[in-house]
């Protein structure tokens, strides 16, 4: 078909290809750009900053400089709360997988009175704004005595993850082949066994899946942190955001946090796109 | 939420499929399995809900019994119509700008190799915090042209388009036949004749800022008022013969000249390339004055974080965010179209616009919704750019319905308004629970 065309829509094609290549060149640097700028920005001493933009380095290398992250790993606030934002990230991760496992199997494969329409029920909550429950849980943390600890963060965290976390693994593991699951069953494996040991394998995609999906939203969240955490349990986001009122003063503080908090969440991202993608796509919902 | 909601429809029903208990499990093994999650979403989200729903009809204290009260201050208080207004437009804008965006860029990386690259590059911004995506931002939109990027593009395409301030900070020099006529223009001391050259020399604009047309002597002419104006200085040279056009100093070009008697404009002129300028005989015995715009301060740009800029300015972040998350879905759609339609409707001429709105965007017209409805529920609770990136001088211009809730629950002591505003918020999203509830128990019960 290529060869019957006149060469006047060849050269058509030909600008017009150019035309896009350009257009989407100019929309990739507007994506990059902005990234770009913290990451420069966090790379100068607050008096350049303040003297004029990030794209003067591209004229005067010799700006950059590590100075900003060297004090900022100094400071004490901050590198407490990047732990802190560990310890709330990966048992909040662990424990939606796993609870979210069980019932999912349970959902799946197990037979109980009304198995549906409990299901449903759980469907029902996906979207369900964390917004309702800041003040309730607000009063019931702090009258158990577990309000601005990790571990009401922690509780918080996956009771809202687990809604998606159910569904999504209730509907992988009901794809499992039946045979699959009697053979494992006609060999003797417990319930437990059954679950540990031809359910979760089975599950990994979706799990990982979850996993990551999960673990960016805890590391990402602000607001949560913002109400049940206090100043010694508090994560990256909630640190930084209490040096955003002077913005301006702080930039040598802000930059670089942020560009720290953005690591971890940009190095799983890079490493597990596909799970990435398909647990936004199947937390679509969210 | 990815599948097809319409495809539910047409899809012949799937062969029942047995999922019963291959163990014959008891009762009570399966009520282990399910006990944690259930009590977590119980205790966390369940009650929450009621809890709030009861909360909302008590005052502040939550002693009283306060009937509706909570619920007319979502429409009275100024705060929370602010806030009901810029949810609107977010969930009116934010949506619908993202979901084109996503369109456009899935079907457009589609026909370039690099295509995997560049989505990488518009869904990499889903990855990082709104925290992180905040404070980008504030960088971004920095009111100083010199440092925010957003101006320093505004700024330079603005100044490409029109060149209006040409000349900021010129002045007359050592005894110079002008003198400043107020509000930063000035005015020729004495009245200009025809038939004689005029002199108009400034000083003070910076090199880099001059046009580069070396300036001329204007002839005189009879019956009209000619002159020139430029620049009375030379870098290196000095003034040279003071007030008096040398060979070495440049004209202003596109200086605005007006001929000025008895407080009435009743000529005027624009200065040439060489900066001579010349005006008709009606300009006799008139002082000639050069207006201020002539001299403003160059352009400073948008202040887009002041209360008019603040919410479309965020929303803006907001779409640099999620506009990846529309695409990646978008294109996965797009990746079930099946091809022999497109190329059905090439080989039958349409044009590739025809193709893209006539036969890809009623097939992803599905997805479209989907994720559109995503993402309005996505914006409907949106908090952190806007805490972030709205200044505390335009946060009142910028609140939106989850802010107000922080401030009414958490700094405000109103625990009643704010558990009024979640309700509400919940309410705004039911239509959607029912939704997935409905879809699913047709995939539930077979």
């Amino acid at each position: 078909m290529k060869a019957k065309q006149s060469l006047g829509s060849r050269l058509a094609e030909k600008v017009s290809g150019g035309l896009l290549r350009v257009f989407l060149i100019v929309v990739g640097l507007f994506w990059l750009v902005p990234t770009i700028g913290l990451l420069l920005s966090s790379l100068r001493a607050p008096e350049d900053i303040s003297a004029s933009g990030w794209w003067k380095v591209f004229t005067e290398p010799s700006q950059i400089t590590f100075d900003s992250y060297a004090k900022l790993l100094e400071n004490e606030d901050i590198t407490g709360s990047l732990l802190n934002t560990v310890w709330i990230t990966v048992p909040a991760t662990l424990l939606v997988v796993i609870i979210g496992s069980l019932a999912g199997y349970a959902f799946a494969w197990m037979e109980f009175p009304g198995r549906d329409w409990w299901f449903l029920g759980v469907v029902g909550l996906l979207v369900v704004p964390v917004q309702v429950a800041l003040i309730p849980i607000a009063e019931l943390f702090g009258g158990i005595g577990i309000f601005g600890s990790v571990i009401g963060v922690v509780l918080f965290h996956v009771g809202f993850g687990l809604p998606f976390a159910v569904f999504l693994l209730r509907n992988f593991f009901a794809e499992i082949p039946r045979e699959l699951l009697e053979a494992a069953r006609l060999d003797g494996a417990g319930e437990l066994r059954l679950f540990f040991r031809v359910v979760m394998p089975l599950g990994g995609p979706a799990i990982a899946a979850l996993g990551i999906f999960q673990f960016l939203w805890v590391w990402n969240d602000m607001l949560v942190a913002l109400i049940f955490s206090d100043s010694g349990s508090q994560p990256i986001t909630v640190a930084l955001q209490t040096q955003v009122r002077q913005f301006g003063n702080n930039i040598d503080v802000l930059a670089p946090g942020a560009f720290i908090s953005m690591v971890v969440p940009l190095a799983v991202f890079f490493a597990f796109q596909r799970q990435f993608v398909s647990g936004v796509m199947a937390g679509a919902v969210k | 939420m990815t599948s097809v909601p319409a495809a539910g429809g047409t899809k012949p029903p799937a062969a029942p499929k047995s999922r019963k208990s291959v163990t014959g499990t008891r009762r009570t093994v399966a009520a282990l399995f399910l006990l944690p999650a259930l009590v977590l979403l119980g205790a966390l989200v369940v009650y929450p809900i009621g809890y709030s729903v009861v909360r909302s009809f008590y005052d502040q204290s939550g002693d009283g019994f306060a009937g509706i009260d909570n619920y007319k201050a979502l429409f009275t208080d100024e705060g929370i119509r602010t806030a009901l207004k810029n949810n609107i437009i977010w969930v009116v804008f934010a949506p619908t700008v993202a979901t084109a965006l996503g369109l456009i860029f899935a079907v457009l990386t589609e026909r370039v190799r690099w295509g995997t690259a560049f989505k990488l590059v518009v869904f990499m911004p889903m990855a990082i915090s709104m925290l992180a995506a905040g404070i980008i931002f504030r960088l971004v939109y920095d009111q100083d042209p010199d440092k925010g990027f957003a101006n320093a593009v505004w700024v330079g395409v603005h100044d490409t388009f029109s060149q209006a301030s040409a000349f900021p900070k010129a002045h007359p020099g050592r005894d110079s036949p002008l003198e400043p006529a107020g509000g930063g223009a000035f005015i020729t001391k004495s009245p200009v004749r025809a038939g004689e050259a005029v002199s108009l020399p400034l000083v003070g604009v910076a090199p880099d800022l001059m046009p580069d047309g070396a300036a001329a002597a204007a002839k005189p002419e009879p019956d009209k008022v000619t002159g020139t104006t430029w620049q009375d200085f030379t870098r290196g040279k000095g003034v040279g013969t003071l007030n008096r056009v040398d060979s070495a100093e440049l004209g202003y070009a596109g200086m605005k000249i007006e001929a000025v008697k008895d407080g009435r404009v009743v000529a005027s002129a624009t200065a040439a390339d060489d900066g001579t300028f010349t005006l008709p005989a009606s300009a006799d015995g008139a002082q000639l004055r050069l207006p201020a715009s002539n001299f403003k301060e160059p352009y400073n740009g948008l202040d887009w974080l002041g209360p008019s800029l603040v919410t479309p300015a965020i929303i803006g972040s907001y779409i640099w965010m999620w506009a990846g998350f529309a695409m990646v879905l978008i294109a996965a759609g797009l990746a079930s179209v099946p091809r022999e339609l497109l190329e059905a409707a090439r080989v039958d001429g349409a044009s590739e616009w025809q193709v893209f709105r006539r036969v890809t965007v009623p097939l992803l017209a599905p997805v479209l919704a989907v994720v559109a409805v995503t993402l309005m529920i996505n914006v409907l609770k949106i908090f952190d750019l806007v805490f972030i990136i709205a200044p505390g001088s335009s946060q009142d211009d910028a609140n939106v319905l989850a802010l107000e809730l922080y401030r009414k629950g958490f700094s405000e002591d109103q625990p009643g308004i704010a558990s009024a505003i979640s309700v509400f918020l919940l309410l705004l999203v039911i239509p959607v629970m029912w939704f997935n509830v409905r879809r699913l128990r047709r995939e539930v019960r077979r």
